[in-house]
């Protein structure tokens, strides 16, 4: 009990202090010319790893499974020029059957 | 091209929503599972807002694992959240406690949503798409919570492939430029190479490195 509220505890304040810390520092000014550009392209990297570990990830091992199908159609959706409702919904039904067939 | 807006980033995450819900939903029923009553994590979801981080302590704590080692593991999750935070300040103005609260609200789909591709972001989009993710989320784990059961894995449905499907959708268009394209492909392959050796949380941190790509002109 005291164990589970402690873990609340600690998670909660060190999640709210690592998204608070650049916001209040920095906020509301532009940020430095070299930073700036290295920030830049902080979205692609993190973007890209993200697609990588949520298609491929599997705790701490890799994994080829149903996802692919789901990320291959949305590939082919996004690359057809479709909204991201529907890229994100027929991910999500092509993930569903694969699994439900294989 | 008009200013994006708080209502075009809430409806923006629309499809996504249900998703975080379900997620939200099988949080709570596996938090109870591991004996954390019901309120531990309703209170957990509204103060940590984050969900991968979330299921990392959740289980560590499960698995027999230490407090030390529940904590370690979500704010190493967690850590990926102080350079997004420093991409995001530019654009949260106000007095230091309202930037301070709108930080709470950036988590990975909002922020991603709210990327205007040219490494500035859209403050109302950002604000919009984290209310209603924040909604979801902590509405999901009430519900997990207090009902006790699943309404079922959402794997089953297809969910987890939902937030590789909304990231590739969100990087294609800002993918304009070969350095674009490179952080991605880098920042991609660090992570994979990563995961088998480095614990959770680990490698998309140091895919972040990838963005030092801006530092060569």
């Amino acid at each position: 009990m005291s164990q589970t509220w402690l873990v609340v505890g600690l998670v909660g304040a060190g999640t709210i202090a690592i998204k608070a810390i650049g916001p209040v520092l920095l906020g509301g000014r532009p940020l430095p010319e070299g930073l700036a550009s290295v920030i830049e392209l902080l979205a692609p990297a993190l973007l890209g790893a993200l697609v990588a570990v949520q298609t491929f990830g599997n705790g701490q091992a890799l994994a080829v499974d149903e996802r692919v199908f789901g990320v291959a159609v949305a590939a082919i959706a996004i690359w057809r020029k479709a909204p991201l409702l529907l890229v994100v919904i027929l991910a999500t039904v092509a993930t569903a059957v694969a699994r439900a067939l294989l | 091209m008009a200013e994006r807006t708080f209502r075009d980033g809430a409806r923006a995450v629309g499809p996504l929503a249900v998703a975080v819900v379900g997620f939200g939903i099988s949080f709570g029923v596996l938090a109870r599972a591991v004996g954390f009553g019901w309120l531990a994590p309703i209170v957990m979801s509204a103060t940590t807002f984050a969900g991968s981080a979330q299921f990392a302590s959740v289980s560590v704590l499960g698995d027999g694992g230490t407090v030390a080692a529940a904590v370690a593991a979500a704010l190493l999750l967690n850590a990926r959240y102080a350079p997004i935070g420093i991409s995001v300040a530019p654009y949260l103005t106000g007095s230091s406690w309202s930037r301070f609260v709108h930080a709470q609200l950036v988590v990975d789909e909002s922020w991603a949503i709210a990327a205007e591709g040219d490494g500035r972001f859209s403050r109302g989009v950002l604000l919009g798409a984290g209310v209603v993710l924040y909604v979801s989320w902590v509405a999901g784990t009430t519900v997990g919570a207090i009902v006790g059961q699943g309404i079922g894995d959402p794997a089953t449905f297809g969910l987890d492939a939902a937030f590789a499907a909304l990231f590739l959708g969100l990087l294609v268009p800002m993918a304009r430029d070969r350095r674009h394209v490179a952080a991605a492909l880098l920042g991609a392959t660090i992570a994979l190479a990563l995961t088998p050796f480095a614990p959770a949380g680990v490698p998309i941190i140091a895919a972040s490195a990838a963005c030092l790509l801006g530092l060569k002109r």
